[in-house]
């Protein structure tokens, strides 16, 4: 397994109090695997992502539990310097904003070479000529004579592309990438998520790739795990989980998306809020949203159960995941 | 080639049914580009609307789609007035708003209310709700006496499924999906006939986005509402729309019944735009075509000539460079009573399936595609 988180725990302390963001996630990407992370804002996604590159905010965030086993080793022992070597040459993120992740005063050429020469003891002509075949790779037009534009001076999905050739610098192992399209139209969408998936098939990385988008999911994902206020509350190959969910949650979210096949009944509407971090509801977190809450879900933390029915290799953390499969 | 041009742009086959409430014809802005500080003169224009007419009936939805910078919200502003047209007009019951100004205007645009996008930055954070709401009232007094002002924002909130107690908090107290349904409150506060809404639902998070779209749904048959309904997602504008018009730099590419476009688009962009949404369907993926078109949309200051597509269309000839297509049913389509004869400015229009059909159709393999779920008994 290349990568395998255990049991995390992350909070946040505030002054109003302390906000549980990630509560127990578990989940592992194989090489040449892609893992969705499917989640709404608050959920704990991004942080779990984080918390696995390192460069989570601490404080205020603060790990207080769990593992993250990196080619077997506890990403969580190692000290500063021995994880920078990881981070970006191992492992590398993309970011949802480009605009905002580039620096506006750096060349984009220039923030490309620098994996080279801070990494790989790159000389600068060595570095400018990487930059270019980079750029090449992820189809940037006429990349010989752009190298020394600027972020603005690039489109939106330019700009991702650029941070897809960042990550991909290195060639490392396991690409975690948080919303990569979101902040994009369709149709380059299109193109971004067609050009990330070939070059994973190429060098046969693991992917995160971490969305609120059922659609993306749908087309790119090979597992699924779905979290809600900072726990996995299903994890499943992705075939299964959009034929059967085994947990009311992921039930809710596909039945709540309008579909571009169908027209429209009235919409399934997930009812409530998700919760404030810093008040969890006992129990199962999602037991007030819930249409199927029983006594047992207002008091016990359901475990991940094992969905023994409807395909293998799936979990559910739902004490009624039966009824829901076949409900 | 001839008969094309004789083609008239307005009327005809597929206008929809019933009065118009609301008529656009030639609708364009553009914003001046200049040169200079003391000696400015004027080196081009950005054309972010460029010729737009549609009709809007009462009571039904007309849904705009088209990616950033295609002009839909430019179109939002003009028809609420908040922006004015370079040219072109926009006939509300017949009367031209761009012309009126005074009390005329104002009488119009009690009728025509705008809901926006971002829930966060379209709320005074230093006003409570019952302000915010409240409002439109102060500068329509006629619509709610004075006295009388309290209880009729406490029926909106009832209304958009706020608890009415909630009168006296700020925007900051709620959640993004609730601030939404403040902004909707507002925009019904004055009992309009039209809503104008510019991607309400697109910042909220999944599970809200179906309680804002079923609350908005619910609203127009309560009050009779028509909905401008412009958004990115066309997945949603097929949801909630009856018709929908698909924009691409400054003008209507391709216009028609919600089926008719999405399940027989005949125009290339509304092809392409449909085959890159991600289907929430696994099975689809392996048998789905998808259109990936290269490059990014030109500058709207300085738009290809001929057809505005042809930069990044597969079938553009030299013909799209020299002669910019209509929109009206194309001629094939023209003496056939089919899906396929709706709006579309394209010499080559073609129709094409792009989007997986529930029925076993030509896209779909021998399994049968099924929805990967069923809505659960009474649980909407």
């Amino acid at each position: 397994m290349l990568l395998e988180v255990r049991d995390l725990h992350v909070e946040f302390r505030t002054r109003d109090g302390v906000a549980k963001a990630v509560n127990g996630v578990t989940y592992s990407v194989d090489e040449g695997e892609t893992l969705a992370v499917l989640g709404e804002s608050g959920s704990g996604k991004s942080v779990t992502a984080q918390a696995v590159m390192g460069i989570l905010d601490t404080p205020p965030g603060k790990i207080t539990a769990g593992e993250i086993l990196f080619k077997g080793q506890d990403l969580l022992k190692f000290k500063e310097e021995e994880r920078r070597k990881v981070r970006g040459a191992q492992m590398a993120m993309i970011f949802q904003d480009a605009l905002s992740s580039l620096n506006p005063v750096l060349s984009v050429g220039a923030q490309l070479g620098e994996m080279f020469t801070v990494h790989r003891g790159a000389s600068r002509k060595e570095a400018k000529a990487k930059a270019i075949e980079l750029m090449d790779r992820v189809r940037i037009p006429g990349a010989a004579s752009r190298v020394g534009d600027y972020p603005h001076q690039f489109s939106g999905g330019m700009r991702q592309r650029i941070m897809i050739a960042m990550a991909l610098a290195l060639e490392p192992a396991l690409i975690i990438a948080d919303e990569p399209t979101t902040a994009l139209d369709v149709t380059v969408q299109a193109q971004v998520m067609d050009l990330l998936a070939e070059l994973q098939r190429e060098l046969h990385m693991g992917l995160i790739l971490i969305t609120h988008d059922l659609g993306v999911v749908a087309d790119v994902a090979d597992r699924i795990a779905v979290m809600y206020a900072g726990r996995i509350v299903e994890s499943a190959p992705v075939h299964d989980i959009y034929k059967a969910p085994a947990h009311p949650y992921t039930k809710g979210l596909l039945e709540s998306i309008p579909r571009l096949d169908q027209k429209g009944r009235e919409l399934y509407a997930i009812k409530g809020l998700p919760p404030n971090l810093m008040h969890i509801p006992p129990g199962c977190a999602f037991n007030p949203r819930c249409p199927m809450a029983q006594d047992v879900c207002r008091t016990d933390v359901p475990p991940l159960y094992e969905v023994t029915e409807a395909g293998t290799d799936r979990v559910s953390a739902c004490h009624f995941w039966r009824e829901c499969l076949n409900g | 080639m001839a008969e094309r041009k004789n083609g008239a742009v307005a009327e005809h086959l597929n206008a929809p049914l019933g009065e118009p409430i609301l008529q656009v014809r030639g609708l364009v802005k553009h914003y001046p580009l200049t040169r200079g500080i003391v000696f400015r003169k004027q080196v081009g224009a950005v054309k972010a609307v460029d010729g737009v007419d549609f009709d809007l009936v009462a009571g039904e939805t007309l849904g705009i789609v088209g990616e950033s910078g295609c002009g839909k919200s430019t179109v939002a502003k003009m028809l609420v007035n908040l922006e004015r047209p370079t040219a072109g007009e926009i006939r509300y019951k017949g009367d031209d708003i761009t012309k009126l100004s005074g009390r005329a205007l104002k009488a119009v645009r009690r009728n025509i209310q705008m809901v926006f996008q971002d829930p966060y930055t379209s709320l005074n954070p230093r006003m409570t709700v019952g302000d915010i709401i409240g409002e439109p009232y102060e500068i329509h007094p006629e619509v709610a006496p004075k006295g009388d002002r309290r209880r009729q924002v406490q029926d909106l909130l009832d209304v958009v499924g706020l608890n009415p107690e909630y009168i006296n908090r700020y925007p900051h107290q709620f959640s993004g999906g609730q601030r939404q349904r403040i902004g909707i409150a507002r925009g019904l506060a004055l009992r309009p006939e039209i809503i104008v809404a510019d991607e309400p639902v697109s910042a909220l998070d999944v599970s809200v986005q179906a309680q804002v779209i079923n609350l908005m749904d619910r609203l127009q048959t309560e009050f009779n509402l028509s909905y401008v309904f412009i958004a990115h997602d066309l997945s949603i504008v097929r949801h909630i729309s009856d018709r929908v018009g698909v924009m691409y730099l400054g003008r209507i590419v391709e216009t028609g019944r919600d089926a008719e476009i999405y399940d027989h688009p005949t125009h290339p962009y509304t092809q392409a735009l449909l085959s890159a949404v991600p289907v929430p369907d696994p099975e689809a993926r392996e048998h789905r075509e998808r259109i990936i078109l290269f490059g990014d949309v030109p500058s709207p200051a300085n738009i290809p000539s001929g057809c505005r597509f042809r930069t990044r269309c597969w079938k553009a000839a030299e013909r799209c460079a020299m002669e910019v297509p209509l929109l009206a049913v194309p001629a094939e389509f023209r003496y056939e009573a089919g899906p396929a004869a709706h709006d579309s400015a394209c010499h080559f229009a073609e129709e094409k399936q792009v989007v997986p059909q529930e029925e076993p159709g030509p896209v779909a393999p021998v399994e049968s595609v099924e929805p990967p779920v069923e809505p659960t008994d009474g649980s909407a």
